[in-house]
């Protein structure tokens, strides 16, 4: 038993979060699209078009970033004697929370990681949507104060603990054996955005190389931005909240040196001005994270660990995406889609049946 | 007086709310917690100690950790 895991005390969780905030602006300077270094939901989005689970012919690129994650996690937890298969815990709940997690995500235009990134550089936009955020995150503390528990996992086999770095692994073949072609939108089974922000990448090794970095210090350190509001709400406790302080101080840092930095709520990247939607969709969002128990980078890097309940998350959020961008539910610069209200009412209303109903026996 | 909760298979908060209820309904003596991540090991000692609690040790326990607290 390990008992100095420097990365997971509170200056560890600090050092991580500046850690991320400077390479995804990095990223961005690479090639990556506006305010969107990392974003967890925007990329599993661009891989659900990579695969040809929706047709939005901008949003389509198998972000390295993604398997990236998964594989350093992995890798930290071998080495670190932290890889434990394990799942059983109310699989389906999961994958319907990571399917509406996505369609609120997509509503905003980001994950929590992208709430963070956006703010860092200057689009007040995303305080609508970090305020929506914390008020989900809220909501879902009142579940858990009341008993709501989606029940326990069982240890399961290896084979089980290893099938999401194992897919992860077979993406990144994928996109080895079917490279992007110039100008063209398909490659093999892979597609690949000519226009948009998909069109808009660092470079493949580089991405994956920081996905690597990434997934590896933040499943040791823990670090959660969901999980950073809510330990303040529940507990008052500060521990992961300075990781994500640390991630907007310096994104907003390097953004400033690279030229990266523009404040205002009109024009931002990939970000609309609809103020009460970017806080509903956040809103739903964050009381999915909160349900589910981790943010969806957090998820990513327990999927690595072995944990197959937050795999089905992550493949729900997967689902949820094609969901968005098949039926007109997901957000963009014009505004939200079509259903984009309906959806977020729905998945309001199937997030706090969930939160009311599922509590331990005898609870 | 001593007591025991079995937050193996839990997701996040859980263990540590878990551990805190019993915190506040027991006051003092003895709570051993069993968990079965690293995480969780990490968060219930650490919402312990913030509770004025000492985590007296930490033993491995089948596939997890057996973390016995105490307040005098």
């Amino acid at each position: 038993m390990r008992m100095n895991n420097v990365l997971a005390t509170r200056w560890g969780v600090v050092g991580v979060g500046a850690v991320i905030g400077v390479l995804a602006a990095l990223l961005q300077k690479l090639g990556n699209p506006g305010n969107m270094g990392i974003c967890v939901a925007c990329f599993e989005r661009d891989i659900a078009g990579a695969l040809g689970l929706h047709r939005a012919d901008v949003v389509q690129y198998l972000r390295p970033e993604i398997p990236g994650f998964v594989l350093g996690a992995f890798l930290a937890a071998l080495l670190f004697r932290e890889f434990k298969p394990r799942a059983g815990s109310a699989p389906i709940v999961r994958f319907i929370l990571g399917a509406f997690a996505m369609i609120g995500a997509l509503v905003f235009l980001g994950c929590p990681w992208r709430a963070m990134l956006r703010l860092a550089g200057g689009d007040l936009n995303a305080v609508l949507g970090i305020a929506g955020l914390v008020f989900g995150v809220w909501v879902g503390t009142l579940f858990l104060k009341g008993g709501y528990t989606l029940g326990r996992a069982q240890t399961t086999s290896k084979a089980a603990g290893v099938i999401m770095p194992l897919m992860a692994l077979g993406f990144l073949l994928l996109m080895f054996i079917y490279p992007q072609i110039q100008g063209e939108g398909i490659s093999g089974v892979l597609f690949y955005s000519t226009k948009g922000p998909g069109s808009m990448h660092a470079p493949l090794l580089v991405s994956l190389a920081i996905g690597l970095v990434v997934g590896g210090i933040a499943q040791q350190s823990r670090f959660c931005t969901m999980g950073a509001l809510r330990d303040l709400i529940l507990f008052g406790q500060t521990h992961l909240l300075g990781g994500v302080i640390a991630l907007v101080l310096f994104a907003f840092l390097a953004n400033f040196a690279f030229g990266q930095f523009s404040p205002g709520f009109i024009g931002q990247p990939v970000a609309h001005s609809m103020h009460f939607w970017n806080f509903a969709g956040m809103a739903l969002a964050g009381l999915a994270f909160s349900l589910a128990g981790g943010c969806p980078g957090r998820q990513l890097f327990l999927s690595g660990e072995g944990d197959g309940d937050a795999a089905v998350f992550v493949i729900g959020m997967v689902s949820g995406a094609a969901f968005a961008h098949n039926f007109g539910l997901a957000s963009s610069p014009s505004g939200i889609g079509p259903l984009g209200a309906a959806a977020v009412g729905t998945g309001l209303v199937v997030c706090l049946f969930i939160g009311w109903s599922m509590k331990a026996k005898g609870a | 007086m001593n007591s025991t909760i079995d937050a193996r298979g839990l997701s996040c908060p859980q263990p540590v709310i878990l551990t805190m209820g019993k915190i506040r309904e027991q006051g003092n003596g003895v709570i051993e917690i069993l968990v079965d991540t690293d995480t969780s090991r990490e968060n219930v000692s650490r919402a312990a100690r913030s509770k004025g609690w000492e985590v007296d040790r930490i033993e491995p326990d089948g596939a997890g950790y057996r973390i016995v607290i105490r307040k005098e």
